[in-house]
C-alpha cells in the first residue's frame, strides 16, 4: 500500500516537470517581483515604477523581437544595437535639418531596414560562413558610421510628433485614476507589434517558411523555397525593428546620443534565450508561446536593471541565471 | 512490352563537373510510365548527383533533359515539381520542428490571400494531408504531430507522402531503406509497390539488393560517373548486379 503511494507521488512530480519547463520563466518572474516588492514596498509596485519598466523595455523589446526572428532561422544578429544607434543618429540629423515630422519618423525605420538588408545580403550573396561574422563586422561598421555622420556628439530636441511613440501618455483620469497614473503609449505599441509579429510568424506562408529554414534549411531549399530571399527578408525585418526601436528611444530620451544601444544586442539575445527560443531549438518548447515568454524574459532583464538602480544586491543565484 | 509505354523522363548525355572533378560523364537514363527503375553503383559513382540533376537542384554541365518528350531546362526544384517530378532525399529533407501536415505541404501551402499577404489555411492543410495519408495507407496519430517525434520509417513514409501529394508522375528516392529497421523496410517497399499501382513511376537508388529485387522492373548501374550496364530485372541476377557495382561484367 505504502509503496503504491510513493509511486503515485513520483509520477505526479514527473508530470509536473513539463510545466516547469513551460512556465518556469513566469514563476521566476513572480518570485523576483515578490522579492523586490518585499525589499522596496514603497517603490517597486508603484504605478510610476511599473510604467517605467514598460517604457524601458519598449525599445529593447523591438530589438529582442528582431533578434528572435533571426534566431528562429538558426542565425544571430549582433549588430542590432548599432543599427539602433545609426538610425537614431540619422533621425536626429534629419530632425535638426528641419525636415517634416513624418519624414523624421519614417527615416530611422527605412535606415534600419537598409542596414538589416546589408546584413542579409552579406550573409547570402557574399556567403559569409556564419551570420555571427557578418553581423560582428557590421556591429562596428554601423556604430562607426553613426559616429562619423554625427561627429560623435549628442544631438537633442525633437518635435512632439516624433516623441509620441516613446513618450506619449494616454490619460486615464476618465477611469477615476489620478493624473500621474497614465498609460504609456509604448505599452500599447509593444502589444500591437508583438501581436502583428505573432500573426506574421504563425499564420502567413512566409512566417512558416522562416520556421522551416530554422528547422532544416535543406528541406526548405528542396521544397522550392528561396532560402536566400527569405533570409534577406528576415535580416531586413530585424533591422527595421531596430530602427523602430530607435524611434521609440528618440521619443523617450529626446536625444540622439553616441552611446545609444551600446551592448543592447546582448540584452536582446539574453531576452530571447531566457524567453525560450533556444528551448525551441533544443526541441522542448511549443512554438506559439515563445513571443509571450520572450516578453517575460525582457521584463526579467529590466527588473534586474532596476534592481541595480535601487542598489539592491540580488541573491547570486539570479545573477547566474541572468 | 516496355516500348509500348510512354517515356516520362529521358536524360541524354548528362555530364556534371565540380571544378576539376568529374562527377558524371555522358550519362543516359530513361523511365517509362508506371515503371520502377533501380539505380545502383558504388559510393561516389554519381547516383545522387544524377538524381539532383534530374530534380533541378544541380544544373548539368552538359546534356539535355526531356519530360514527356519535351526538352526542359530546370532552374530549381520548383520547376521539376511543376513537371510532376518529386524527389525524396537521403536525409529526407523534412523540417523536424514542423507538424506532419505542414511538412507535406511545405513550399506549396494552401493559403487564403488578403492582398499580398498569404495567410495559411491550417484547416485545409490538416484535412488534405489526412486524406492523402489515408490514401497511401500511412498511419500516424495525427497530422499535427511534429516530424521529429516520428520513427525513421514513419519519417520516410511522410517524405514519400510529401513527394506524392501533388499528382506527381515520377518520384525519385535516394536510399529510402537505409537506416531503417527490417519491419519498416517492408512498409516502405509496400508503399513503393502501391505507387506503381496508381501509375506513378519510381526511380530508386539503393545498395540493398533485396529492395531492388522486391520492387524494380529494370536496373541500371553507374560506375565512376558513367553508364556501366542495364537490364530488365527478369533477365539478370543478384550476383550479376553486384558485379556491376564492383565494376565487373
Amino acid at each position: 500500500m505504502d509503496n503504491k503511494k510513493e509511486i503515485k507521488k513520483d509520477s505526479l512530480f514527473l508530470k509536473a516537470i513539463p510545466y516547469f519547463d513551460k512556465y518556469g520563466i513566469l514563476i521566476l518572474l513572480l518570485i523576483m517581483i515578490i522579492a523586490l516588492h518585499i525589499m522596496q514596498p514603497e517603490v517597486f509596485l508603484s504605478w510610476r515604477n511599473i510604467t517605467n519598466v514598460f517604457k524601458q523595455i519598449s525599445w529593447q523589446s523591438m530589438l529582442a523581437l528582431g533578434v528572435f526572428i533571426v534566431i528562429v532561422t538558426a542565425g544571430i544578429d549582433l549588430s542590432v544595437g548599432s543599427i539602433l544607434m545609426l538610425s537614431l543618429m540619422v533621425l536626429a540629423i534629419t530632425s535638426k535639418a528641419g525636415a517634416a515630422w513624418y519624414v523624421v519618423i519614417l527615416i530611422p525605420i527605412v535606415m534600419g531596414a537598409l542596414c538589416g538588408m546589408v546584413n542579409g545580403l552579406g550573409i547570402t550573396i557574399l556567403r559569409m560562413p556564419h551570420p555571427f561574422i557578418m553581423t560582428l563586422g557590421t556591429l562596428y561598421i554601423f556604430r562607426g558610421t553613426g559616429n562619423l555622420i554625427s561627429g560623435g556628439v549628442p544631438i537633442s530636441g525633437f518635435t512632439d510628433e516624433v516623441r509620441i511613440l516613446g513618450n506619449g501618455r494616454i490619460d486615464l483620469t476618465w477611469l477615476g485614476l489620478e493624473k500621474s497614473q497614465y498609460l504609456p503609449v509604448s505599452v500599447i505599441l509593444i502589444i500591437v507589434v508583438f501581436f502583428l509579429m505573432w500573426v506574421f510568424l504563425n499564420h502567413t506562408r512566409t512566417g512558416k517558411w522562416i520556421y522551416a529554414i530554422g528547422g532544416n534549411p535543406n528541406a526548405a531549399r528542396a521544397a522550392g523555397i528561396n532560402v536566400n530571399k527569405i533570409l534577406v527578408i528576415v535580416y531586413s525585418l530585424c533591422g527595421l525593428l531596430a530602427g523602430f526601436g530607435a524611434l521609440i528611444l528618440a521619443g523617450r530620451t529626446d536625444s540622439g546620443y553616441p552611446n545609444a544601444g551600446l551592448n543592447a544586442e546582448l540584452d536582446a539575445i539574453a531576452a530571447c534565450i531566457i524567453g525560450g527560443v533556444f528551448y525551441f531549438i533544443f526541441k522542448l518548447f511549443p512554438i506559439d508561446n515563445n513571443l509571450v515568454f520572450m516578453i517575460s524574459g525582457l521584463v526579467v532583464i529590466t527588473i534586474r536593471l532596476l534592481a541595480v538602480k535601487f542598489k539592491i544586491a540580488l541573491p547570486s543565484i539570479y545573477k547566474k541565471l541572468i | 512490352m516496355l516500348s509500348s509505354k510512354k517515356t516520362i523522363l529521358e536524360a541524354k548525355g548528362i555530364s556534371k563537373y565540380f571544378g576539376t572533378i568529374t562527377a558524371l560523364e555522358n550519362v543516359n537514363l530513361s523511365v517509362q510510365e508506371g515503371e520502377c527503375l533501380g539505380v545502383v553503383g558504388d559510393n561516389g559513382a554519381g547516383k545522387t548527383t544524377l538524381m539532383k540533376v534530374l530534380s533541378g537542384l544541380y544544373k548539368p554541365s552538359k546534356g539535355e533533359l526531356y519530360f514527356n518528350g519535351n526538352k526542359e531546362v530546370l532552374e530549381s526544384p520548383r520547376d521539376s515539381q511543376n513537371l510532376g517530378l518529386e524527389m525524396v532525399y537521403q536525409d529526407l529533407a523534412l523540417a523536424g520542428n514542423l507538424p506532419i501536415g505542414e511538412n507535406i505541404f511545405l513550399g506549396r501551402e494552401p493559403t487564403k490571400n488578403l492582398g499580398f499577404l498569404k495567410f495559411l489555411d491550417y484547416k485545409k492543410i490538416k484535412e488534405m494531408s489526412e486524406a492523402h495519408l489515408d490514401k497511401l495507407k500511412i498511419h500516424v496519430k495525427s497530422a499535427d504531430q511534429k516530424v521529429e517525434e516520428l520513427s525513421g520509417g514513419q519519417r520516410q513514409a511522410i517524405a514519400i507522402a510529401r513527394a506524392t501529394a501533388f499528382n506527381s508522375k515520377l518520384v525519385i528516392m535516394d536510399e529510402p531503406t537505409a537506416a531503417l529497421a527490417i519491419k519498416e523496410v517492408g512498409k516502405v517497399l509496400d508503399l513503393i509497390n502501391g505507387l506503381k499501382k496508381i501509375g506513378v513511376s519510381v526511380i530508386i537508388i539503393s545498395h540493398r539488393m533485396d529492395d531492388i529485387f522486391a520492387v524494380c522492373d529494370r536496373v541500371t548501374a553507374l560506375f565512376q560517373g558513367t553508364n556501366f550496364a542495364e537490364a530488365e530485372l527478369s533477365k539478370t541476377s543478384r550476383d550479376e548486379v553486384i558485379g556491376w557495382i564492383m565494376g565487373k561484367k
